[in-house]
C-alpha cells in the first residue's frame, strides 16, 4: 500500500526539485491583505467550514433558549415577539447559514483535492461567494441584534411576511439574506460541478469517481435547479413590500399560495441537498473503516441521482392542509413513499459492506453508525408524514418537528461530525483525541434521542409549532422537560467537540499522509496538504487509487508549467487530458465585488432608488476583477498557453 | 392524552387506524434494519487502519447482492401496501355522508376566531366568537376563511387540518359522534398569538345543541337592574362598540369577537379563565395576558368597571 502512495507522489516527494518551484507559485504572500486575496480552494473551504460552524453555534444557542421556554407551561422567559425571532433565527441560520454552505464548504476543500487537481475551477468566484455568505450571513444578525430580526419563520409565508403584517425591516432582511445565501449556493454550485466534471484527475472516469464527488455533483446541479425559485419568490416579496406590487394580495389578484410553491419547490429540494452531501461523507467513511470497496458502487450512485430527480416532485407534501385538489395530491404521496426506496438502497448497501468488511471501529464509524439509527427513524416518520391523511393531523405539530431534526441530524449532523472527524487529521495534519470522540458520540446520540424522541408524542397530544408557551391543562409539560434536559445533553457534547478540536490543533498527535489507510486521492498527498494540493497531478486507473491500480499504467502527469498556476482539464466522462489551462491568481476584487453587493442589497431595503444607483459599485468591481493585466498576458504568451 | 388516536368522530378515526398500521410497518421496518445493522457490525472481523484492504470474492458479493435487492424489493412492497392504506384513508375521508349538514362559517383573525352558524333562513343564523358548538351524530361542512394571514383549523380528536388562506374559501368536513370538550389550537404560524388562539370546541346531544343555538339566537336581554344599564350604556356609548357587537343595542362592528353571548363562553381570549376578575384584568391590560393581542388597554374607574362587568355578565 505504501509503494503506491509514494508512487502516487511522483516518486519525489518532498525532495523533488518541483516541489520548491510549485511552492514559489502558488503559495500566498504572508500579511493580512494576501490572507484577504487568497483564491486557494482549502483556504476558502476552511473559512466556509469555521463560519458555517460559527453560525451552527448560535443557533444552537437559540435552539436552546427555545429548549428552555418551553420546558415548563406557562413560561415567562421569552416573550412571543423575541421568540418568534428566535425561531425564525434558528430555521434561517440552520438552513441557509450552516446546512448548505457547510456542505459546499466541504466540498470547496475536499473535492480538488479527492479529484486530483490544484484548485477549483472558478477561484475568484468562489472567494467571492464566500464574502458575499459571510457579509450577507452578519448583515442577519446585526439586523437581529437591533431587534429588527426576521420573525415569519424560515418559511417566511406571506401575508405574515407580507407588507401589511410584516411589520418593520424584518422581513426584507431576511429576504436579501436569501439573495446572498442563494447567490453564493449557486456559484459554488457552478463551480464544483465544473471541477467535477472538468478538472479530474486523467483515468477517473464518471465510473471511477469517489462517493462523496457524485454526491457533490448531484448536490451541485440541484442547487442549480432548486435556488433560482427562492430567490425569485423573495425579490417578489420584496417588490410587494418596496415597490408596492401585488404579486401576493389577493384583494388585488395576487395569490398567497404561490409564494408556498415557490418556496417549497426549492425548500424539498434543499432538504435533499443537505443531507445527499451527508450519505456521501458516510459512503467515503464505511469503505474506509470495513477495510473494502464500498458494495454496490453503482447502485448508490443511481439512488443518489434518482433521489435528485425525485427530490423536485414532493414539494406539495409541505401543502397538503391547503386547498389543492385532492387527487394532486394523492400523486405528491407516492413520490413521497417512492424517494424512500433510493435511501433504503444506501442503507442496505452501507449494512452489506459493513456485514462484508473487517472493521476498524473508529470514532468516525461510530458517527456514522449513530447516525444510521436517527436517519432511520427520520426516514420511518417521512413516510408518515407523506401520507396526506396522516399528515393533516401531524403537520404542523411537534411531530414534525421531531421528524425533520431526525433526519437532518441523522441525515447531515452526524455524517458531518464523522467527516470532522475523518477528515481532521488531513486538514491540520492532527488527529482528534478517540477517547474524548467515543464520549461525545456517546452523549451526542443520547441528546439527540432524549430531545426529539419525545417530541413524536408531543405532536400526537396536540401541541403545534411555533408557539411561544403553552398552559397547564395541556399537560405537555414533562415531555418538554425531557426534551430540554436532551438539549443540554447535546449541548454539553458539543462543548466537548469545541474542546477537543481545539485541543488537537494545538497539540493532537502528528497524522501522517493517510492515517486510516482510506483509498482516495486526498490521502496521497500530506497533511495538511502543499497549496499546490500535489507535487505532480496524479492518474487513476482505478476505483480505489491508493488501494490499487494497473500495473504498468502511469502514476502521474508530467510536463505542466510550475512557474505559473497552470493545471489540466479532462473531458467530462473519461477525463482524458485536453487541455492546460491556467488558475487565476489571488486578487482584491471578489472581497470588494462581494461588499459591494451587500451594500447594494441593504441600500436597496431603505430606499428604492439604492435598488437601482446601488449597482454601480458592483459593477465597478467586476470591471476591475475581470481586467487584463499586461504581465499576465505576457507571460501566458511565454508559456504558450495561447498560440 | 394522546389527542389524534382518541377520536371523537369517524374522520379522526379513519386516520388513528391508517397511523396504527403504519407504526406497525415502519416499527417492524426499523427493528428489521437496526438488526441486520446490530448484527453485521457485531459479526464482522475487527481491523486497524494498517490492514490491507481487500476486495471482497464476487461470489460473496452475489450473496450479498440478493440480500440487498430482497431487502429494496421488500421495502418497495411495504410502501405500496402503505400507500394504498393511505388512499383507501383518503377516499373513506371524502365519503363521509354529508346529508342535514350543519353548515358554520368560521373566519380566522389575528387571534381569534369568528364563528357563523349559517341557515337556509336569514333570520335563524348566528355569531358567536372562540367557540364552536356541535351536535353529536350529524355532520358539519365548516366554511373557512381568513381575514388577514394565514391560518390553520385543526380539532386533533375530530379531524385533520385545513388551512384558512386569505382570497381563498375552503371547507372541510367532520362529524362528532362523542359528546365532549375538545380543543382546537390554530395550527399555521399566524404572528405573536399563535400560541393562544385556539378554538373552544363542544359536542352536544342533539337535543342540547338545538337548545344552545335558539338561546344564541336571542338578542342580549336588556338588563333590568341600574348598575346593569350603566354598563351597558358605557360599552354603546365608550370604544368597546367601536369593534365589538352586541346583538340588541347599537353595538355591532364586527374588527372583534362578538359579545352578545360572552358571559356563557368558558374561555377569554382563548387565554383566561371567564371570571369577572380576569375580564377586569383582560379589559385593563389585554396586553398581560396576550402580548401582542389588538384589543388596546382601557383604564376604567373603579364604579364604571364595576358596572361594565355587571352588564357583561348578564350576557349568557
Amino acid at each position: 500500500m505504501s509503494t503506491d502512495l509514494e508512487a502516487l507522489r511522483d516518486g519525489g516527494g518532498w525532495d523533488s526539485v518541483v516541489a520548491p518551484l510549485l511552492d514559489r507559485t502558488w503559495r500566498d504572500k504572508p500579511g493580512f491583505i494576501a490572507w484577504l486575496c487568497t483564491v486557494d480552494h482549502k483556504a476558502i473551504g476552511r473559512r466556509f467550514v469555521f463560519t458555517a460552524a460559527l453560525f451552527f453555534f448560535a443557533a444552537g444557542v437559540m435552539g436552546g433558549l427555545m429548549r428552555h421556554q418551553l420546558a415548563e407551561p406557562d413560561n415567562s422567559l421569552l416573550g412571543p415577539d423575541f421568540y418568534n425571532q428566535l425561531f425564525t433565527m434558528h430555521g434561517t441560520t440552520m438552513m441557509f447559514l450552516f446546512a448548505v454552505p457547510m456542505m459546499q464548504g466541504m466540498s470547496v476543500y475536499l473535492i480538488p483535492l479527492m479529484v486530483g487537481t490544484r484548485n477549483t475551477a472558478f477561484p475568484r468566484m468562489a472567494a467571492c461567494s464566500y464574502w458575499i455568505y459571510l457579509f450577507g450571513g452578519l448583515t442577519l444578525f446585526i439586523a437581529f441584534a437591533f431587534n429588527t430580526g426576521a420573525d415569519a419563520g424560515w418559511f417566511a409565508y406571506v401575508p405574515l411576511a407580507g407588507p401589511q403584517y410584516g411589520i418593520g425591516r424584518r422581513a426584507d432582511f431576511w429576504n436579501m439574506l436569501v439573495n446572498f445565501t442563494e447567490a453564493t449556493g449557486l456559484m459554488v454550485a457552478v463551480d464544483i460541478a465544473t471541477v467535477i466534471l472538468k478538472m479530474r484527475a486523467p483515468g477517473m472516469s464518471l465510473q471511477r469517481m469517489p462517493l462523496f464527488v457524485w454526491a457533490s455533483l448531484v448536490t451541485s446541479i440541484m442547487i442549480i435547479f432548486a435556488m433560482p425559485t427562492v430567490m425569485f419568490g423573495a425579490n417578489l416579496v420584496q417588490m410587494d413590500r418596496s415597490a408596492g406590487t401585488h404579486f401576493f394580495n389577493p384583494a388585488e389578484g395576487g395569490d398567497v399560495l404561490l409564494w408556498q410553491h415557490l418556496f417549497w419547490f426549492f425548500g424539498h429540494p434543499e432538504v435533499y441537498f443537505i443531507f445527499i452531501p451527508g450519505l456521501g461523507f458516510v459512503s467515503e467513511i464505511i469503505p474506509t473503516f470495513a477495510r473494502r470497496p464500498m458494495f454496490g458502487y453503482d447502485a448508490v450512485v443511481l439512488s443518489m441521482i434518482a433521489t435528485g430527480f425525485l427530490s423536485f416532485g414532493l414539494w406539495v407534501h409541505h401543502m397538503f392542509a391547503t386547498n389543492l385538489p385532492e387527487l394532486g395530491k394523492s400523486f405528491f404521496t407516492a413520490m413521497s413513499f417512492m424517494i424512500a426506496i433510493p435511501t433504503a438502497v444506501q442503507m442496505f448497501c452501507w449494512i452489506a459492506t459493513l456485514w462484508t468488511g473487517r472493521l476498524n471501529l473508529r470514532s468516525p464509524l461510530l458517527f456514522v453508525l449513530g447516525g444510521f439509527i436517527v436517519l432511520l427513524i427520520g426516514g420511518l416518520t417521512g413516510v408518515m408524514v407523506g401520507s396526506v391523511p396522516l399528515d393533516l393531523q401531524v403537520h404542523d405539530t411537534y411531530f414534525v418537528v421531531a421528524h425533520l431534526h431526525y433526519v437532518l441530524i441523522g441525515g447531515a449532523l452526524f455524517p458531518l461530525m464523522a467527516a470532522f472527524y475523518y477528515w481532521f487529521p488531513k486538514v491540520t495534519g492532527r488527529l482528534m483525541n478517540e477517547r474524548i470522540a467515543r464520549w461525545q458520540f456517546a452523549l451526542f446520540f443520547i441528546g439527540v434521542n432524549a430531545t426529539f424522541f419525545p417530541m413524536h408524542e408531543l405532536g400526537l397530544n396536540g401541541m403545534p409549532r411555533r408557539i411561544y408557551t403553552y398552559a397547564v391543562e395541556t399537560g405537555w409539560g414533562t415531555l418538554n422537560m425531557a426534551a430540554t434536559i436532551g438539549a443540554f445533553i447535546v449541548d454539553l457534547s458539543m462543548l466537548m467537540f469545541v474542546i477537543d478540536a481545539v485541543r488537537s490543533f494545538l497539540r493532537g498527535q502528528r497524522a501522517g499522509a493517510n492515517p486510516w489507510g482510506a483509498s482516495t486521492l486526498e490521502w496521497s498527498t500530506s497533511s495538511p496538504p502543499p497549496p499546490f494540493n500535489f507535487i505532480a497531478l496524479p492518474v487513476v486507473s482505478s476505483r480505489d487509487p491508493v488501494w490499487s491500480r494497473n500495473e504498468g499504467a502511469p502514476t502521474h502527469v508530467s510536463g505542466l508549467q510550475t512557474s505559473t498556476r497552470e493545471g489540466l482539464v479532462t473531458t467530462v466522462l473519461d477525463a482524458i487530458p485536453d487541455v492546460r489551462y491556467e488558475y487565476p491568481a489571488p486578487t482584491i476584487w471578489p472581497l470588494v465585488a462581494a461588499a459591494f453587493i451587500i451594500l447594494w442589497l441593504v441600500w436597496s431595503i431603505f430606499s428604492l432608488q439604492g435598488a437601482l444607483w446601488g449597482m454601480i459599485p458592483p459593477a465597478i468591481a467586476f470591471i476591475a476583477w475581470f481586467w487584463p493585466r499586461r504581465d499576465e498576458t505576457a507571460q501566458g504568451a511565454a508559456v504558450e498557453k495561447r498560440p | 392524552m394522546s389527542e389524534v388516536l382518541a377520536p371523537g368522530g369517524p374522520q379522526a378515526a379513519h386516520i388513528a387506524q391508517l397511523w396504527w398500521l403504519m407504526l406497525a410497518i415502519c416499527a417492524f421496518v426499523f427493528i428489521a434494519v437496526t438488526l441486520a445493522l446490530g448484527c453485521a457490525v457485531l459479526r464482522a472481523r475487527r481491523a486497524t487502519s494498517e490492514t490491507a484492504p481487500e476486495s471482497p470474492s464476487t461470489s460473496g458479493e452475489k450473496r450479498v447482492g440478493l440480500w440487498v435487492k430482497a431487502a429494496a424489493a421488500l421495502s418497495m412492497l411495504l410502501l405500496v401496501i402503505l400507500l394504498g392504506a393511505s388512499v383507501m384513508t383518503d377516499r373513506a375521508l371524502a365519503r363521509l355522508p354529508l346529508d342535514d349538514a350543519l353548515v358554520v362559517h368560521v373566519t380566522a383573525n389575528q387571534w381569534w376566531w369568528d364563528v357563523v352558524y349559517e341557515d337556509a333562513q336569514p333570520d335563524r343564523e348566528f355569531r358567536t366568537a372562540n367557540e364552536l358548538y356541535l351536535p353529536t351524530g350529524r355532520p358539519v361542512i365548516v366554511k373557512l376563511d381568513a381575514r388577514d394571514v394565514i391560518h390553520s383549523f385543526w380539532i386533533p380528536s375530530l379531524t385533520g387540518k385545513k388551512d384558512l388562506l386569505p382570497g381563498r374559501t375552503t371547507t372541510i368536513q367532520f362529524r362528532a359522534d362523542k359528546a365532549g370538550e375538545y380543543r382546537a389550537p390554530c395550527a399555521e404560524f399566524c404572528g405573536l398569538q399563535h400560541a393562544f388562539m385556539t378554538l373552544d370546541v363542544v359536542a352536544l346531544a342533539p337535543a342540547s345543541f338545538d337548545a344552545w343555538a335558539d338561546a344564541h339566537r336571542a338578542p342580549a336581554a336588556t338588563p333590568s337592574d341600574p348598575m346593569e344599564l350603566r354598563g351597558r350604556e358605557l360599552f354603546v356609548s365608550g370604544s368597546c362598540m367601536l369593534c365589538h357587537a352586541i346583538l340588541g343595542t347599537s353595538a355591532n362592528a364586527r374588527s372583534g369577537p362578538d359579545l352578545t353571548h360572552v358571559a356563557s363562553r368558558a374561555h377569554l381570549a382563548s387565554v383566561l379563565p371567564n371570571t369577572p376578575v380576569a375580564l377586569a384584568a383582560w379589559i385593563t391590560d389585554p396586553q398581560v395576558a396576550k402580548p401582542g393581542a389588538n384589543m388596546p388597554a382601557h383604564f376604567l374607574a373603579d364604579a364604571d368597571m364595576r358596572a361594565l362587568l355587571a352588564y357583561l355578565g348578564t350576557l349568557r
